[in-house]
């Protein structure tokens, strides 16, 4: 760890917040991704099954 | 092999498919480089103490939040012009994205301005201007999420980016006209060249805007195959609806 | 045109149709902001000239989902689509008749109000002028985003989350001339870009309107 002086406080809260907001914003694409992966493949399914 | 073949969903799917690992990849790579070079192996700037290192965060993702925009202005204009839905989608998957930037830059820039400026927050033009660009990604979500049909929505959507880019740009000359402000200069004007940002904060930096581009190009490339798989779902849908 | 135009104004001065509303509403706005703040002379007259145009501003948006959403229901824009008459000319006409009905009323009320701010004497001229010039553009700006919403359910709170961010240069611009022309300022650089700016939107966004209901209602 880096002596961060009297602004260690602010510094880690400011890469704290940030890679928590892009870690939120990484899991819910992810997630979202994933749920049409699986949805898509149900569709194409039950379309092939209508012919 | 012009551009505009990738304009067909199932060759973007492909060639984003193979594109993808490189850039997360890359990515991750430039991210991890530039933010553990920039918080733990560079110096204090004399004045502003270790809070220098929040640079390595604000600057970046202000950067991207004005991309995101002028990507979402440009694929706009694409669907607008061409009407390739792939364009249309990838605006649609720009812009949370751009929120996320958005509000990364406003708030490592208030815990900055804290000990800096002894404020939280400055009616400052420039965090003024953010704070108006917050408000508008956050309408043209609101609106893509309002409307039921499709192509309604991206063609709304496309002329509320186009109008409210203009708008964007009037607000950042009115609000510097309303307020002079404290937020420094840009330390890197591309235009002339004179940087005041020393190397030993500027190659760390540098590193890390294009760790947040290569990131935000990868983002935006998965979240658009989302969205062209959700339309795909619902086309699907909608023929097995008619068939039965 | 001139059809459409009496016959928007005829509606709207009927009851139900929104006509006055806007009026009580600035008024409110103005009573309530003493509550909030404090019975202070001193701070109310620095804070007047905001006040007031925030309040006209707000007013505006109030009347803005009906704007459009009435005709929408009754067919009455699907019949203007198709009409001789250019979709652009139509939307401008109504939000000539938005102005005329609530920007104009707002505009000859805010001196009334100044008083109960306690405006200085000198800001009610610039007040004036800068809200005769400010307010079309506040309602052609709200055409836009009436357009946008029209077919939505409920649009009501999307169409203020649109419409307020661009009006931001024109509050800027406005607030700054009635500000300076309160504390005996120059204001011609406001004015102007404030001129410039409504005339800018006057002339290009009816051609926005136009094109987003015709997507709209395709």
């Amino acid at each position: 760890m880096p002596d961060l002086g009297k602004y260690a406080v602010e510094v880690v809260s400011a890469y704290g917040a940030s890679l928590l907001l892009l870690a939120l914003l990484l899991g819910l694409s992810l997630r979202r991704g994933q749920r049409a992966r699986a949805e898509l493949a149900k569709a194409e399914a039950e379309a092939a099954d209508h012919g | 092999m012009s551009i505009w073949s990738y304009a067909n969903p199932v060759k973007f799917l492909a060639l984003s498919i193979r594109v993808q690992p490189f850039l997360w990849t890359a990515a991750l790579i430039c991210l991890a480089t530039g933010l553990i070079w920039g918080f733990f192996a560079t110096p204090d700037d004399f004045r502003q103490g270790s809070t220098v290192k929040i640079i390595y965060l604000h600057v970046p993702a202000a950067l991207m939040a004005i991309n995101a925009w002028f990507m979402m202005l440009i694929t706009s204009l694409i669907w607008l012009v061409r009407r390739h839905h792939v364009s249309a989608l990838a605006a649609k998957a720009a812009a949370p994205v751009g929120l996320v930037m958005t509000l990364i830059a406003l708030i490592t820039g208030a815990i900055w301005g804290q000990p800096m400026w002894g404020t939280w927050w400055e009616w400052d033009p420039r965090l003024t201007s953010f704070l108006i660009l917050f408000l508008f990604y956050l309408g043209y979500m609101a609106l893509w999420e309002a409307i039921e049909d499709p192509d309604t929505a991206a063609d709304l959507t496309s002329v509320l980016c186009l109008v409210g880019s203009v708008f964007a740009v009037l607000s950042r000359y009115a609000v510097q006209f309303w307020n002079q402000g404290l937020h420094q200069g840009t330390s890197i004007p591309v235009t002339t060249g004179a940087r005041t940002v020393s190397d030993v904060f500027f190659v760390p930096l540098l590193i890390c805007m294009i760790g947040f581009g290569l990131l935000f190009a990868a983002l935006v490339l998965y979240r658009t195959g989302t969205e062209i798989r959700l339309r795909r779902i619902r086309a699907l849908r909608a023929r097995m609806e008619r068939t039965l | 045109m001139i059809a459409l135009l009496t016959r928007d104004l005829r509606l709207a001065l009927r009851a139900g149709g929104g006509f006055g509303l806007g009026l009580a509403f600035f008024l409110i706005v103005t009573t309530l902001v003493p509550f909030s703040v404090g019975p202070h002379t001193d701070l109310l007259r620095v804070i007047a000239p905001g006040i007031l145009w925030l309040g006209a501003l707000l007013a505006c948006l109030l009347s803005l989902d009906r704007l459009l959403a009435l005709d929408y229901e009754d067919g009455t824009l699907d019949l203007l689509l198709t009409a001789p008459l250019p979709l652009e000319a139509a939307v401008s006409i109504k939000a000539l008749a938005h102005w005329l009905t609530t920007g104009l009323p707002l505009v000859l009320a805010a001196p009334v109000l100044g008083v109960l701010l306690n405006l200085q004497p000198a800001g009610y001229g610039w007040l004036v002028v800068s809200l005769a010039f400010g307010t079309p553009a506040l309602s052609v700006i709200g055409t836009f985003g009436a357009a946008l919403t029209v077919g939505i359910k409920r649009g009501g709170l999307l169409l203020s989350l649109l419409v307020l961010p661009l009006y931001v240069p024109t509050l800027v611009f406005g607030a700054e001339v009635a500000r300076r022309g309160a504390s005996g300022l120059d204001v011609s650089t406001p004015l102007l870009m404030l001129a410039g700016i409504t005339l800018g939107v006057i002339a290009l966004m009816p051609f926005a309107s136009a094109a987003v209901l015709r997507m709209g209602l395709r």
